[in-house]
């Protein structure tokens, strides 16, 4: 019963700052602007749908290179010595210290026509421009979330009991084997999350986009910035699509999850 | 049991490891024979682990040499020994079913699949596993999670089972059949079995010889009759079942003196007026009249244990402990004999009659009556005694003069506990310091495999210069 009691106040939380609004967005969503039912704001919404889908695949390239980045870096971290494993976990966090815009203003600067990178690259003999598409975006993408990708990894895999690796070893395991066999189907559980904080947020960012992608760039978090203000009925549509979307999107994971546990 | 004539698989010559500056294991040196099923005991800390681990090839000794089969395998990865560890903790893979686990080595062997199906489940049968094949490992109780373990590393077929106190996580009864079972299945796959435990009971049970280790030494190797009748020293015969260790007096062959009476025993070569530690089993002493015994004394507790009594006899300051099927009353004077068979003498653990420090003064006041001299880096303060500046002095310190049991940093810092015997009085503790070992009465029990601060009480200490600072070396 006490336990009951505490946990109270996390339930008014929940319900006045994640129930009601996803309510109020629900019923938004369904009407048109005189505020009677009506299909009209998922119809507008629908003029997105390429915006919805760049977003996605946008989301999807950044999240896989964030895991092919971040993988090697979790297992190289995890095998480290625990004092230095404390001063790399700390440069990984470092940047996030930093405002998020800040970041990408900076992104903009390293990445504008004349600017360092163009410059550098210049003296090379290498021309063209580095802003203004959606590679830009991806690299701002995955420089803002590697770090969600890299801890979750990286906390799953220091936990595995190095006994079992001795255990691999002893049956007959060579370097290769003990990761195949051992750490990389434990480490699976850390991946599932990694992806998840890495998709999710990408998908539904804004202002990325704005400031590092060029005009077809734009992503569906921009289109619901601009126009929740001006058509809060259409945004509501959006946000709610963009809600259903990820929804699936983490059952999928937790289905793949739980088989490869039980695999 | 005609061991002798097994050929020994492998073996550790002078095995020496240090990690952090402590010796973990000082010049080990082991032969292991074929079949044999061989338990390494000691207290925790005393090195068993570390020895096995240098056999599955998981650590590296600093020196010495690891023979396997007639070949120095030193530095080969563990992979490619033909050794298979049974894990303290089990160490299943969780993300594997029962089956999964134990096909783990053979799936590495790339042995055919048909081939692999079959040695599993001919395995899992023997573990007593039928029908467990596609359980999950975690959902299994403790007592199949081991026999998983087992499976795994048996059905690899190699050489040598390594065995890391396996049954130390399952409850008494649970440990008891599963012993019996270890056994069986020692037997009937003719495999080597190289066991660690710091349970005795299970040592004696289950091996063909058992190798008795503390601190980072081996104290004894024997059979189970071998260590228990036989211990070569009080630390074995305490460490093995129970025993009354008593401190005694060699007088000649096959007399020695113990509380102020000279008994009858069958031990020789100890040499005269050697002092020894004599033990004698609980259930060796015999309850007699009092003017029959050997030696008298009261009856001070009785406890039924169900197969016999235990009794505590005081006599004198000593208690003794006595196990008989009848029970004598308590606070009645009882006589107690003992057949000189059963008196078993043992050279003392540190033969030495006080704790002696030989050292020069570092610093000397006259007037304030105090002198100073360092040990192991550290200062000590002499109050209440001048010796002057460049003696050299040597300093007695009775047992009774060290105590590790007051508060703050101790004159040593950190020392560590090597044994603690009870001799019927007190505590006999032997330590050890960076460069030497100490005696220390106690009456309270300490930890053994702990480390603690050291204190000297030279109010108690006798001092003996040995050359004043006027002679040659009083200028070093």
């Amino acid at each position: 019963m006490k336990s009951r009691k505490l946990s109270i106040p996390y339930i008014a939380w929940m319900v006045v700052f994640t129930m009601i609004p996803i309510v109020m967005i629900g019923l938004t969503a369904f009407r048109d602007k005189a505020g009677n039912f009506s299909l009209e704001p998922f119809a507008k919404a629908y003029d997105y749908r390429f915006v919805f889908l760049k977003s996605l695949w946008i989301a999807l390239i950044s999240t896989v290179i964030c895991l092919i980045l971040a993988y090697p870096l979790a297992y190289l971290l995890a095998k480290m010595k625990k004092s230095t494993q404390k001063t790399v976990q700390m440069l990984i966090m470092v940047p996030m210290w930093m405002n998020f815009l800040l970041r990408i203003y900076a992104w903009k600067i390293l990445l504008q026509d004349s600017g360092p990178l163009d410059t550098a690259l210049s003296l090379l003999g290498i021309h063209g421009s580095y802003i203004g598409n959606t590679a830009a975006v991806v690299v701002g993408m995955v420089y803002e979330y590697l770090p969600f990708m890299v801890l979750p990894i990286f906390t799953v895999m220091s936990k595995i009991d190095n006994n079992l690796i001795e255990a691999a070893q002893d049956l007959g395991s060579n370097g290769a084997a003990v990761f195949k066999k051992v750490i990389f189907p434990l480490s699976i559980p850390g991946v599932i999350s990694g992806i998840t904080m890495v998709f999710v947020p990408t998908a539904s960012t804004f202002l990325v986009a704005e400031h590092l992608g060029g005009k077809d760039d734009t992503m569906i978090g921009d289109i619901i910035d601009k126009i929740f203000l001006t058509d809060p009925n259409t945004g509501s549509a959006i946000s709610l699509i963009l809600m259903v979307f990820i929804l699936v999107f983490l059952i999928l994971m937790n289905l793949f999850g739980d088989e490869e546990a039980i695999a | 049991m005609e061991q002798k004539q097994k050929k020994v698989i492998v073996s550790l010559k002078d095995i020496f490891l240090r990690y952090d500056g402590e010796v973990i294991l000082n010049n080990i040196s082991l032969d292991i024979h074929e079949k044999e099923f061989v338990t390494i005991l000691g207290p925790s800390g005393c090195g068993k682990t570390t020895t096995l681990r240098i056999i599955g090839g998981f650590v590296e000794p600093e020196s010495g040499e690891v023979i396997f089969d007639g070949k120095r395998i030193n530095g080969l990865p563990p992979h490619k020994r033909n050794v298979n560890t049974v894990f303290q903790k089990y160490s299943l893979f969780p993300h594997l079913n029962v089956f999964d686990n134990v096909a783990f080595g053979l799936k590495l062997k790339k042995l055919p699949k048909q081939e692999i199906k079959e040695k599993v489940l001919k395995m899992l049968a023997i573990v007593d596993l039928k029908g467990y094949e596609k359980r999950s490992v975690s959902k299994l109780s403790g007592g199949q999670q081991q026999r998983v373990a087992i499976a795994r590393a048996l059905v690899c077929d190699p050489a040598i089972i390594l065995l890391d106190e396996p049954l130390g996580a399952l409850d008494l009864k649970l440990r008891k059949s599963m012993q019996l079972e270890l056994k069986e299945i020692q037997q009937q796959t003719e495999k080597t079995f190289i066991y660690v435990t710091h349970d005795q009971e299970e040592a004696l049970t289950m091996s063909d010889r058992v190798v008795v280790m503390n601190n980072g030494s081996i104290e004894q190797i024997g059979t189970p009759e071998e260590v228990y009748n036989e211990p070569v020293n009080a630390f074995v015969a305490d460490f093995i079942g129970e025993a009354n260790i008593l401190n005694g007096t060699m007088i000649g062959d096959c007399r020695v003196r113990i509380l102020g009476k000279e008994l009858e025993c069958v031990d020789k070569g100890f040499g005269t007026d050697t002092p020894v530690d004599v033990v004698i089993r609980p259930e060796d002493l015999i309850i007699t009249k009092p003017e029959d015994g050997q030696l008298t004394g009261v009856v001070e507790t009785v406890t039924f244990k169900g197969v016999h009594y235990e009794m505590s006899v005081r006599a004198g300051k000593c208690e003794i402990l006595v196990h008989s099927t009848k029970s004598a009353g308590l606070g009645s004077t009882v006589g107690l004999r003992v057949i000189p068979f059963n008196i078993q003498i043992m050279n003392k653990l540190l033969p030495i009659s006080s704790n002696t420090i030989e050292t020069t003064v570092t610093y000397a006041d006259e007037a304030g009556r105090y002198f100073e001299f360092e040990l192991e880096g550290e200062t000590l303060t002499v109050k209440d005694k001048y010796i002057p500046q460049g003696s050299k002095v040597r300093i007695h310190l009775p047992f009774n003069a060290l105590s590790i049991t007051g508060s703050g940093e101790g004159d040593l810092k950190d020392v560590y506990i090597e044994s603690v015997i009870y001799k019927g009085e007190q505590n006999e503790i032997i330590l050890e310091s960076d460069t030497r070992k100490w005696l220390m009465l106690s009456d309270t029990d300490e930890q053994v495999a702990t480390y603690v601060p050291l204190w000297f009480d030279f109010k108690k200490a006798s001092f003996e210069v040995i050359a004043s600072p006027d002679a040659k070396e009083g200028d070093l």
